[in-house]
């Protein structure tokens, strides 16, 4: 299928990895959905964004943490993964606090999440097919 | 884009956040715990105004309403039922602000 | 219009099934088609059958086997469901177990999939 007739769906995740099992379970979906033919975007807003903070050691809860599959997510051809500017200005964060996602094929820099404007995930937002909020 | 939040403003930032993400032609659709941000004369009905001032329209479950005893709400906003939830989703894509 | 409606929350402790099925039934009346309904998180919990609620309160689970009859599409997450001891002996009928892939397949077919959770 060609790119423009791939639907377009977009991932928001807005709560805070851990307290609750919506991001790890969000996750399993798009890595599923990866598989599929749609043209997958991920957005990180509110708690959100604490998702991405590199460093997370869950080992002392006894429960399986995520960010080694984070850091892979290029790799599963999820290469549009954003973060709101605001909220991590709001929570005091940069893009260096984030984990890496993966790295160029060509040059091996680590690739980020593209850190936006409000306005542009709006913008995004209004040309999606579907939206699924984690 | 149709926005919906089930949160009351007074619990957390869900309605706030949307606001940030609405553009003018938008709708907010206030339900479940959400149409606490609807009632009028609250220290949270300013962010239901603004978002009115914008020309983002703010539509409330009635049902919701009536279930929490709520009947005052702000002007500008409009009261609908589960046939009007639809006829928002059919016309415009949504976002659910969980 | 094609609509799917994914539910994110377990009955009675959260509204959101509660709005769900409400939003599915006044969807139904206005002649749009279900392209399915899929559980998620503990969504799972909305269609056991071991569920026994008092008799004046509504009955949940039968309600979406109800919708299930009708020929409506009703998918519960394996991965979801194994997690928390929800498997097909324990289903009420109508509704099946089955793999993300069914959400991926139901937000790519949907016009519209509309999300019900905390």
């Amino acid at each position: 299928m060609s790119e423009e007739n791939k639907k377009k769906i977009m991932f928001t995740v807005r709560k805070p990895p851990h307290g609750t099992i919506y991001v790890y379970e969000g996750l399993e979906v798009k890595l599923i959905m990866a598989a599929y033919d749609a043209d997958i975007s991920v957005v990180f807003i509110d708690d959100g964004v604490y998702a991405l903070k590199a460093g997370q050691d869950t080992r002392e809860l006894g429960i399986k943490g995520f960010e080694a599959t984070y850091g892979v997510l290029v790799d599963y051809e999820i290469q549009k993964v954003f973060v709101d500017r605001k909220s991590m200005e709001e929570r005091g964060l940069t893009e260096d606090d984030l984990l890496v996602i993966g790295e160029d094929e060509d040059t091996e820099e680590p690739i980020r999440p593209k850190m936006v404007d409000s306005s542009e995930i709006a913008a995004m937002m209004a040309q999606q097919h579907n939206i699924l909020s984690f | 884009m149709l926005h919906t939040v089930n949160k009351s403003p007074f619990q957390n930032s869900s309605l706030e956040s949307c606001m940030r993400f609405t553009q003018p032609g938008d709708v907010i659709l206030l339900m479940e715990d959400g149409v606490y941000g609807a009632v009028s004369g609250t220290a949270k009905a300013p962010l239901v105004e603004a978002a009115l001032a914008r020309k983002v329209r703010v539509c409330v479950l009635g049902a919701d309403l009536k279930a929490r005893a709520l009947n005052d709400t702000i002007k500008g906003t409009e009261i609908t039922d589960y046939a009007g939830f639809v006829d928002l989703v059919a016309e415009n894509k949504i976002h659910s602000w969980l | 219009m094609k609509l799917a409606v994914c539910i994110y929350e377990g009955p009675y402790n959260h509204e959101a099934s509660d709005s769900a099925y409400n939003f599915i039934k006044a969807a139904i009346v206005k002649g749009h088609e279900i392209r399915g309904i899929f559980f998620y998180h503990d969504g799972v919990y909305n269609v056991t059958k071991l569920m026994d609620p008092p008799q004046d309160d509504r009955h949940i689970a039968n309600r979406w086997s109800e919708l299930g009859a009708s020929g409506i599409d009703i998918v519960v997450c394996i991965a979801a469901a194994k997690r928390r001891g929800i498997v097909d002996d324990v289903l009420v009928p109508n509704v099946r177990i089955s793999g993300l892939g069914q959400l991926t397949m139901m937000a790519i077919e949907a016009d519209r999939m509309v999300i019900f959770g905390d």
